[in-house]
């Protein structure tokens, strides 16, 4: 625009107010959560080795759940972490849960709350599943339960004894358990359990993080993870394969497939707007030289 | 002394980790696992570190910022408490020229819930075991200050990203260049990919073209060239780690320390 000249629609386009695009992206939101907009899922191969994993595994293997996240993600990683909880439970599988994360503590206590304790009443503390807590040290503490876990965890998160637990019989360290699960989304998480605990360990790591995490966690699959759930995406496809080969939880919160629906939504939205974006950039670099005389 | 003993230490440390992760044997195989441990005592320093920095840094700026806002309501006269009453809002949010005390009351909002938290986690106030009960139990102030505040605040921080995302998407992804074009057309393959979407606008292609299928499309750009372009971001992290660590356990490295002194 030049000489005083009234901005085109185009221009003004390209100059859109940004409270304009959070408006949309708000609707394309909460309209398919208020429509309940739901697509079906096919499981990809990379969530499906973690479900056939525990599917694979014999009743009563160990399954280590680390939660390394805090409130900020528990919308994109708790769905994974509830739908892996509910197959490991449903397989009669023993959970030791545990956090690298502070506020991952509060989280462990949500989940057995809300999904081992309500879903799963036959579950008995101490002897099916087990909370150890948060502890300190990040990686340090990988480091040293990879040997020795009673070295850094002598009593549980209500401050029992350690030893008078008897699902902690039988483990010594991480070499003791069928397989990790750690989701989260930051550090420590997924990288620093592959480095230190199933690398140098040679256990099975599977892990549920983050949309924005999971690209620079691809490198480590398949050969140092097992599988990966990324965003909601990944938290759907096994909400899905759970639902389809367990009917019984079908009549429970999946908040991964009713999320999908503002997904798909607020993505397209998203598109439509740089496609906008692009048409009113090009128009204008047309214009602007068509006024200079260039072609 | 005060700088050669961090040094020596240093030397140590680094030293001893790098035999035990080469020598997995014992002495040296559990000397890793030993060091890690000390790195537990240390974390609970810097929680300590950390907590007092907190408060050093806001509990300056509020200080700052009253102390301005209060030669800013002395000047021109009259009765400057009332003045600072009547302004208080203009002076607490951002409306200071000086720009070190300007937003002070948001640092007294941060030492108040650092203090909040403390006093309720510390003394686990309410909390139905007492002193014993972990500290997250339900019912207890600790539990509550959680779930009221601290959780919907930081799921509401997240949840604008979506919003700041959609805008910075709509003015940054222009096809300016050829590399910006295909960066646009991996970020919609991508985008598409991630929902039903890209399986409903490719459904209708044969099977023999099934890797044009968008949620195909998608996984191999995330296995492919994504992680080629990984791979090497990592390999080449690496190295500058392997590299600065040399220098640092070596002692050529020393801004670790603080401030060089001659």
């Amino acid at each position: 625009m030049a000489n005083g000249e009234r901005p085109t629609f185009l221009e003004r386009v390209q100059a859109i107010d940004r409270r304009i695009i959070f408006l949309f992206v708000a609707l394309a939101v909460s309209l398919p959560l208020v429509f309940h907009v739901i697509f079906p899922e096919k499981i990809s191969p990379i969530v499906s080795s973690m479900f056939d994993r525990i599917e694979s595994l014999p009743e009563g293997s160990r399954v280590l759940i680390s939660f390394d996240y805090s409130p900020s993600t528990v919308p994109e990683v708790q769905p994974m972490v509830d739908a892996v909880v509910r197959h490991c439970a449903a397989r009669k599988q023993k959970l030791y849960l545990m956090a690298l994360w502070a506020t991952g503590q509060n989280i462990t206590d949500e989940t057995i709350h809300r999904v081992i304790e309500k879903e799963f009443p036959e579950y008995r503390y101490g002897e099916d599943y087990l909370n150890l807590g948060y502890k300190s040290g990040n990686q340090g503490l990988i480091n040293v339960i990879l040997t020795d876990m009673k070295k850094m965890y002598t009593t549980d998160v209500h401050g029992t004894a350690i030893d008078s637990i008897p699902m902690m019989a039988q483990i010594r360290n991480l070499r003791n358990f069928d397989i990790i699960f750690t989701f989260g989304g930051g550090f420590p998480g997924t990288k620093e359990w592959v480095l230190f605990a199933g690398d140098p360990g040679k256990i099975p790591v599977a892990s549920g993080v983050t949309a924005v995490q999971a690209p620079l966690l691809y490198p480590y699959y398949p050969s140092q993870l097992l599988g990966l759930m990324g965003g909601i995406k990944g938290a759907a496809e096994y909400e899905y394969e759970l639902i389809r080969r367990y009917p019984r939880f079908a009549n429970v919160a999946h908040p991964g497939i009713d999320m999908m629906g503002p997904q798909a939504v607020a993505h397209l939205v998203i598109m439509l707007f740089i496609v906008i974006g692009n048409i009113a950039y090009f128009a204008g670099r047309r214009r602007e030289a068509k006024r200079q005389g260039t072609p | 002394m005060r700088r050669q003993v961090p040094l020596i230490i240093t030397l140590i440390v680094g030293a001893v980790l790098i035999i035990a992760a080469f020598i997995p044997h014992h002495p040296f195989g559990r000397l890793g696992e030993n060091f890690s441990l000390y790195f537990d005592i240390i974390a609970v320093f810097a929680f300590l570190l950390g907590g007092g920095n907190l408060v050093r840094i806001h509990g300056a700026r509020f200080l700052r910022g009253v102390r301005t806002s209060v030669q800013e309501a002395k000047k021109g006269g009259g009765f400057w408490p009332l003045k600072f009453l009547v302004e208080f809002p203009f002076f607490a949010f951002g409306g200071l020229e000086d720009k070190r005390g300007r937003d002070w009351f948001f640092s007294l909002i941060t030492l108040a819930g650092f203090f909040a938290m403390l006093y309720a986690g510390l003394f686990k106030i309410g909390n139905p075991d007492g002193w014993q009960g972990n500290v997250t139990q339900p019912g207890g102030l600790f539990q509550e200050f959680y779930q009221s505040m601290f959780n919907p605040l930081q799921a509401t921080m997240y949840a604008l990203l979506a919003f700041f995302v959609a805008s910075a998407s709509y003015r940054a992804f222009r096809a300016k260049t050829l590399e910006a074009t295909i960066l646009l057309a991996t970020a919609f393959i991508i985008l598409l990919g991630r929902t039903p979407a890209g399986t409903y606008a490719t459904d209708w292609l044969p099977s023999w073209l099934d890797f044009f299928h968008i949620p195909n499309l998608a996984n191999w750009i995330m296995a492919v060239p994504n992680l080629a372009g990984q791979r090497a971001i990592m390999i080449g992290i690496s190295l500058g780690v392997i590299a600065m660590s040399l220098r640092v356990i070596l002692g050529v490295e020393r801004t670790y320390l603080g401030a060089d002194e001659k």
